[in-house]
């Protein structure tokens, strides 16, 4: 069997001015093929203005096992969130 | 016949201009759709299904448009279903069969860098509805330029195998591709009516495109300036088109008058 | 379905692991490809989505039979864009399958050996083109039965994959029973062809769902994992209930004298399909089989200079680049 052609993750830009997003992957010899393919496989239906190709190699993801130290701590953060803060209803909107 | 203005004598030539540009889109459009479901690799599939999907569209704009001049009640159906052989008006580049998928990204490319220019020049179009349909394909087209660009580039470079493959697929079609340029009396009444450029005008374009993108390619160019004809004025088709129209209208003739 | 007959792996890992990844997957947590998960519950869900992916790419050659002829040039864009589609379901459900650490090429060569399994229903011929409508309209319509339910399943990717899928196949049912409507308000050949297109497509239709499997170890451990979601009798009983009355709107006759509407259980009873014939099909002995996998041997073998082609090329021009940096 010959080389494969690497694995490619798909980001795009949907119209209405949102961050890209992960849509999918697929392979492509290099780069500009992967745009190309991109183009052609995620937005047939006219999903997106913008997109974003990222060789799936070169991602680095955190560790499942982290799970706890990594995300934990932020739960109990609350007054990071609005409605921490008791504000009296005649202020008005805030 | 050039220089008349007789108004049903522009809108024969007109409805002959209208056939040109529908049925290359129309013959083409078919043989990239050959390639659904057997290409070389998923991704590669998709993007030539595209292509075809996009040349289907352009064949019902122009096809409709020349039905309506045409002043007979046909529709861009009828005139794609129940024509024979020798009332198509496609360049012969487009007829012949696909080959490998080499020979089917050469052609395409050979004909998307005399598409765009001329779409664009259609842009400009005295025809109202002529230029709407080309600033419509126009947009189709530079991405299938730029896509099939690419690809040539990649397979006349790749290896030794692809390049002999590539180099042969040019040399094929490359007495196809003066038809491209034709200058007879239906060109030269389009354009004293401001309807098109005589394409023969755009043949620098072209070639810069071509020149550039071989030599990328590492493809030789062939020498001879030979150019077969007889597709665009329909007089001598190559034997392959009889074969794709039997396939392509095989139902609206064993079924005549049926709607499906 | 298009994933029939997957045997589930036994798994032969750490209690204590299994029992923990349980309760992630009944608590209906996703399971991500780095996530820790039974070596059973991967090979499983490789067969499964290979093969799922594998029925999407065969399943293109029944219908591509056709698109060369479509009657219209509005027909032929539809079928074009339907069976485009297929090639797309197939790619996304790859790389699903990609993450669980097998790669496309891989699974295109078991798929060509033999090794992996495709849907039965793909080898059947397409002979007129009522059967592009009877494809979509009763092919389809089983394959969304089953596809639904699996954007819940337990793999991440997979359901993904699967919401994707879902999304774009909305049409597909529609596309077919759109060409069937118009056969049947055509005249008497059109009339005749779609009969006998319904006729030909029925029992292969119903033996998509795969044979009863209430009582399968395979299928309860899948249960468990939330590979599978339902029984194949329970969709096959939606298929059916829901797929009468839009054949009778069609004018058309279901090919079983056995189907009546039982009102103590609210649902059709009709007639199983005959499973020897479906068990000589998934062992290779349908009526396309051997064109099938050699169309895509032929497709594949033909590719392989322009892959490699772009391979190269891609090479020289990193090289290039570096060089000229």
């Amino acid at each position: 069997m010959s080389k494969e052609w690497p694995l490619w993750e798909v980001f795009i830009r949907g119209q209405h001015g949102m961050s890209h997003r992960h849509v999918g992957s697929l392979h492509a010899a290099d780069s500009e093929h992967a745009i190309k393919n991109a183009r052609d496989v995620y937005t047939r239906r006219n999903e997106g203005v913008s997109i974003w190709v990222v060789e799936a190699e070169q991602i680095t993801a955190s560790s499942p096992s982290d799970k706890g130290p990594m995300y934990d701590p932020a739960r109990d953060k609350v007054y990071r969130h609005p409605t921490f803060y008791d504000i009296p209803d005649e202020v008005g909107k805030m | 016949m050039a220089g008349t203005s007789n108004p049903t004598q522009i809108d024969g030539q007109l409805f002959e201009f209208l056939l040109r540009q529908g049925d290359n889109v129309l013959v083409l459009g078919h043989r990239t759709s050959e390639w659904c479901g057997v290409a070389p690799a998923l991704e590669e599939d998709i993007a030539l299904t595209n292509t075809a999907l996009d040349l289907i569209g352009q064949t019902q704009l122009w096809l409709g448009y020349a039905g309506e001049v045409e002043g007979k009640g046909r529709s861009a159906n009828d005139l794609a279903f129940l024509r024979d052989v020798y009332d198509f008006r496609n360049v012969l580049m487009l007829e012949v069969p696909n080959e490998d998928f080499g020979r089917t990204l050469m052609r395409q490319f050979l004909f998307d860098a005399f598409q765009v220019p001329w779409l664009t020049a259609l842009c400009a179009s005295s025809n109202q509805n002529v230029a709407d349909i080309a600033a419509k394909s126009v947009k189709e087209a530079i991405y299938h330029l730029d896509r099939s660009t690419e690809t040539v580039i990649a397979l006349g470079d790749g290896t030794e195998e692809s390049n002999a493959r590539m180099q042969s697929a040019l040399d094929y079609l490359w007495p196809y591709v003066g038809e491209l340029f034709g200058e007879d009396d239906v060109d030269k009444a389009m354009h004293e009516a401001g309807v098109a450029p005589m394409p023969a005008t755009l043949r620098g374009d072209w070639e810069t495109t071509v020149n550039s993108t071989l030599s990328q390619a590492c493809l030789t160019l062939p020498d001879s300036k030979f150019a077969h004809s007889g597709g665009r004025t329909g007089f001598r088709h190559t034997e392959h088109l009889g074969h794709m129209l039997a396939t392509m209208q095989t139902l609206q003739r064993s079924y005549p008058g049926a709607a499906w | 379905m298009y994933a029939q007959m997957v045997k589930s792996e036994a798994t032969k890992d750490d209690p204590a692991k299994l029992a923990a990844f349980q309760v992630r997957i009944d608590a209906g947590e996703k399971i991500e490809p780095k996530d820790w998960m039974p070596e059973g519950y991967r090979k499983t869900l490789i067969r499964q989505v290979g093969q799922h992916a594998h029925s999407e790419i065969v399943g293109q050659l029944p219908e591509g039979n056709w698109i060369t002829r479509a009657p219209t040039l509005e027909r032929k864009a539809n079928l074009l864009a339907k069976v485009q589609d297929e090639a797309g379901h197939g790619l996304y459900l790859y790389c699903a399958a990609e993450t669980l650490g097998v790669s496309r090429d891989e699974m295109t060569e078991m798929l060509l050996d033999g090794r992996m399994k495709y849907s039965s229903i793909f080898n059947y011929p397409t002979l007129t083109w009522a059967d592009m409508g009877a494809v979509g309209w009763l092919v389809d319509g089983a394959a969304i039965m089953n596809q639904v339910p699996l954007q819940r399943t337990s793999y991440g990717p997979y359901a993904r994959a699967m919401v994707r899928v879902c999304k774009e196949e909305s049409f597909h049912q529609r596309q077919g029973f759109h060409i069937m409507m118009a056969m049947v308000n055509g005249n008497a050949e059109q009339k005749r062809m779609a009969q006998d297109a319904l006729n030909r497509t029925w029992y292969p239709a119903l033996m998509m769902f795969g044979p009863s499997d209430k009582d399968s170890v395979h299928s309860s451990q899948s249960m468990a994992w939330k590979i599978k979601i339902n029984t194949n009798d329970e969709l096959r009983q939606k298929f059916v209930d829901e797929t009468v009355p839009q054949a009778e709107y069609l004018g058309l006759t279901i090919p079983d004298e056995g189907l009546t509407w039982n009102e103590e259980t609210g649902h059709y009873d009709y007639t199983e399909p005959d499973w020897n014939e479906f068990f000589d099909v998934i062992s290779g002995n349908g009526p396309c089989n051997v064109d099938r996998l050699s169309a895509r041997q032929k497709a594949w073998d033909d590719g392989a200079w322009l892959r490699d082609a772009m391979t190269a090329h891609a090479a020289k021009k990193a090289t290039r680049n570096l060089a000229a940096e």
